[in-house]
C-alpha cells in the first residue's frame, strides 16, 4: 500500500529555489501495476526517487506499507530499500564482469542470507522472468539488451519487495524487445506484485491497469489502462 | 553485510582488473622488499660485529691504564699512556676476587720483525698461558706459551696466521725458525688458528711472546698495558666490575674514585655501543626504503581513487539496493588492505631473495627475523586502512540518485 500526501520537492540552485513537485496525492494499492506518465521536465524522475526511497520530499507525507518514509534518515531510508523496494533501470546497472546468478543474488547479500538460499532465490527469479537456465552461469556483458534486463528485473525481485519500481525499462531496448519486458511486468504482476513503470512513452505505459499523468510537478489527469 | 562475502565481493573486485592491481601494488612489494633487505643487511651487521666482539672471549672485562696525572698538576697525556698497572695487580684480582675466573695480564707493542728475506711492523704482545682460554683463540700447529716458558723468560714466539704469511710467505713451516723482534732473536713455537678480524685489533696478525720475557727484553720495566679479566658468568661482570676498581684503588694508594690511574671496561658495554652503532645504520637504512613504501601507498590510494570514479554507476546501484554507507566504505577499504596485503607478502619474499643474495654473493652478512616480516606485513596493511580511507570514505558519501546517473 502506497500513499503520497500533498507531497511537495524544492531544489535550491544559486539561491533560486526550484519547485519540482507541487503537491502530489495519490495512492496505489497492493498487487496494482500502474505507469506513471510525464514528459521531460514534468518531475517524474524526482517523483520516482522519493517512491524509491532514494530522496526524502520537502514538504507532504509518503506512507509505505504504514512507514513514514517521508521522515526517514538516509540509514533508515537504505533499509527500506533493502527490505520493501526492488529497482529496474532504463540502462539495466548489472554488474559488467559478474555472472548472471550472482548479479541476481546481490541485494540478497546486504540481507545478510545465507550463501545457499541466496543461489535458490537468485535461481527462482531468474526462472519467473523467463530466462533460460543456461544463460544463468554467463557473464552479464555477453547477454543481448533483453536478456540483461530481465536479469535486472529478476534482481528486482528477489527480495520479494512491496513494490518494483521500473524507471523507463524499455528505453533502452528496441519495440519488440521492450514489449516482452513488459509481458514480463504483466506476469509478475499477475502473481500479485505492486509494479509501477515510469515512462514517458503512452504505447509503454498503456500496459499498466492505471495511468497516473504528472505535468509542471502536478498530477493532471488519471485514466485506466489497456490491462 | 557478512564477513564472508565482504572479503568475496572484495576479492573479486580485486582480481578482476589484474594487471592493474598488479601494477599498483608494484610500488608496495618493492617498498616492502627493500625495507626487508635494508634491515636484514643491519641486523646481519649488527650480529657480525656482536660475534666477533665476543669472540675475543665471554664474559670479559679489560682493565687499562688511565691518564698520568703528576701531582698538582693538571696534564693529560691521554688516557691509555700511564704506566700504572703492574703483574702484580693481575695476581691480586686472580686471587682475591672469587667471581674472575682467568686473568690474561699483557703487554703490546708494535716492533719490527725480520727474519732471512722478510720482515714485517706488527704488534708484539707479552702474554701467559692464560691467554688461549680467556681470549678464546685455538693454536693450529706447535704449543703456546707455557708457564715454564714464563719462569725461565724463554725467548720463544707464538704467530698469528697473518704473520706467517708476511713473514714466510704462503704455504710455508715456521716451526722451528728464528725471528728477530728489535735485534733479539726468538723462537717459533707455535701458530694460532685465524680468528678474523675482531674490529678493534686483527688478533691475526701479531706475534705472542711470554710477558716475563717481554717485560726483560723488549719493554724493560714492570708495567703490563692492559688486563684482560674473565668473569664466571655474564651476570657477575658488573659485581666484578666494581671489585676490581675497589681492589686497584686501593692498591694504589687513591682516594678519590674519580682521580683513578686506570679504567675497567665492561665487555657487556662495548657490545652495547657496537649495538647501539648498528641500530641507527640499521634505521637509517630502512627509513629510507620505507619513502618508497611511502610512494607506493600514494599509488595505492591514486588507484583507489581512478577505482572509485569508475565504478560510480556500481556503487549507485550497491546503494539502490539497500547498501549502507558502512558497507560501502569496507568494500573499498578492505580492497585497499587486500592489495596492499597481496603487496606485503610478496614484498617479504622478495626482500628474502634479496637478503639471501646479498649474503651469498658475499656483498655483506644478512640477518630477516620473525619481527621484521610481521612489522612488514603490519605497516602494508596500515598502509592500506590509511591510503584506502579517503577513497571508501568518498565512495559511501556518495548521492545515490547522482551515481546512478553518471555516466
Amino acid at each position: 500500500m502506497i500513499k503520497l500526501e500533498n507531497i511537495t520537492k524544492d531544489y535550491s540552485n544559486a539561491g533560486e529555489t526550484v519547485k519540482v513537485l507541487k503537491g502530489i496525492t495519490f495512492t496505489i494499492k497492493d498487487g496494482e501495476f500502474v505507469a506513471i506518465m510525464g514528459p521531460s521536465g514534468s518531475g517524474k524522475s524526482t517523483l520516482m526517487h522519493i517512491l524509491g526511497a532514494l530522496d526524502t520530499p520537502t514538504g507532504g507525507k509518503y506512507f509505505l506499507d504504514e512507514h513514514d518514509v517521508s521522515s526517514y534518515s538516509q540509514k533508515d531510508l537504505a533499509h527500506i530499500r533493502k527490505d520493501k523496494i526492488g529497482f529496474v533501470f532504463q540502462a539495466f546497472n548489472l554488474l559488467p564482469r559478474a555472472t548472471v546468478l550472482r548479479n541476481v543474488a546481490l541485494p540478497l547479500i546486504y540481507a545478510r542470507v545465507p550463501k545457499e538460499e541466496r543461489d535458490k532465490r537468485a535461481r527462482e527469479a531468474l526462472l519467473s522472468t523467463g530466462l533460460s537456465e543456461d544463460r544463468f552461469e554467463h557473464l552479464s556483458n555477453q547477454l543481448s539488451g533483453g536478456q540483461m534486463q530481465r536479469v535486472a528485473i529478476a534482481r528486482a525481485l528477489v527480495t520479494n519487495p512491496s513494490l518494483i519500481l521500473a524507471d523507463e525499462p524499455t528505453g533502452n531496448l528496441d519495440t519488440q524487445t521492450g514489449e516482452l519486458v513488459l509481458e514480463t511486468f504483466k506476469k509478475l504482476n499477475a502473481k500479485g506484485h505492486t509494479i509501477i513503470l515510469i515512462t514517458h512513452e503512452r504505447d509503454v505505459a498503456e500496459h499498466a491497469q492505471r495511468i497516473i499523468h504528472i505535468r509542471d510537478g502536478l498530477v493532471v489527469k488519471e485514466e485506466v489502462g489497456k490491462n | 553485510m557478512r564477513i564472508a562475502d565482504l572479503l568475496e565481493e572484495t576479492y573479486t573486485a580485486v582480481s578482476t582488473n589484474k594487471a592493474r592491481s598488479a601494477l599498483t601494488i608494484l610500488g608496495i612489494v618493492i617498498g616492502i622488499a627493500s625495507v626487508i633487505a635494508m634491515t636484514a643487511i643491519g641486523q646481519g651487521a649488527q650480529a657480525s660485529i656482536e660475534s666477533s666482539i665476543t669472540s675475543a672471549g665471554a664474559n670479559l672485562l679489560y682493565v687499562s691504564p688511565g691518564q698520568q696525572r703528576g701531582v698538582g698538576v693538571s696534564v693529560s697525556s691521554g688516557r691509555g699512556s700511564a704506566q700504572t698497572l703492574t703483574q702484580d695487580d693481575a695476581t691480586a684480582i686472580q686471587s682475591s676476587i672469587s667471581q674472575v675466573k682467568a686473568v690474561e695480564p699483557e703487554v703490546s707493542q708494535r716492533y719490527q720483525i725480520t727474519v732471512k728475506g722478510g720482515n714485517t711492523n706488527t704488534n708484539v704482545i707479552g702474554t701467559t698461558d692464560a691467554y688461549p682460554d680467556v681470549r678464546n683463540t685455538q693454536i693450529a700447529e706447535g704449543v703456546f706459551i707455557s708457564s715454564a716458558d714464563l719462569q725461565n723468560y724463554n725467548r720463544v714466539a707464538v704467530l698469528g696466521p697473518t704473520t706467517v704469511t708476511d713473514l714466510f710467505g704462503e704455504g710455508s713451516d715456521p716451526l722451528g725458525q728464528k725471528i728477530r723482534i728489535n735485534n733479539m732473536e726468538f723462537t717459533v713455537i707455535g701458530i694460532t688458528v685465524a680468528k678474523g678480524g675482531s674490529g678493534f685489533q686483527n688478533p691475526d696478525d701479531a706475534v705472542y711472546v711470554p710477558l716475563t720475557t717481554a717485560q726483560r727484553y723488549l719493554s724493560g720495566n714492570k708495567y703490563v698495558s692492559s688486563i684482560a679479566v674473565e668473569a664466571v658468568d655474564s651476570e657477575s661482570m658488573t659485581a666484578v666490575q666494581q671489585q676490581i676498581t675497589d681492589l686497584l684503588l686501593q692498591r694504589h694508594n687513591i682516594s678519590d674514585p674519580t682521580l683513578a690511574d686506570f679504567s675497567v671496561i665492561n665487555q657487556a658495554d662495548i657490545v652495547a655501543t657496537a649495538s647501539s652503532v648498528t641500530g641507527t645504520f640499521t634505521i637509517l637504512l630502512a627509513s629510507i626504503a620505507g619513502i618508497s613504501l611511502l610512494v607506493g601507498g600514494v599509488g595505492i590510494m591514486n588507484m583507489m581513487l581512478t577505482n572509485v570514479t569508475e565504478r560510480t554507476r556500481e556503487i549507485g546501484l550497491r546503494k539502490a539496493i539497500g547498501a549502507e554507507e558502512g558497507d560501502i566504505s569496507m568494500q573499498f577499504l578492505l580492497e585497499s588492505v587486500m592489495l596492499t596485503f597481496f603487496g606485503g607478502a610478496f614484498g617479504v619474499i622478495l626482500g628474502w631473495i634479496l637478503a639471501w643474495g646479498v649474503q651469498h654473493f658475499g656483498f655483506a652478512s644478512t640477518k630477516v627475523t620473525l619481527e621484521t616480516v610481521l612489522l612488514a606485513f603490519g605497516v602494508s596493511a596500515a598502509i592500506g586502512i590509511v591510503f584506502g580511507y579517503y577513497p571508501a570514505r568518498r565512495a559511501s558519501k556518495m548521492n545515490p540518485i547522482v551515481a546512478l546517473r553518471f555516466e
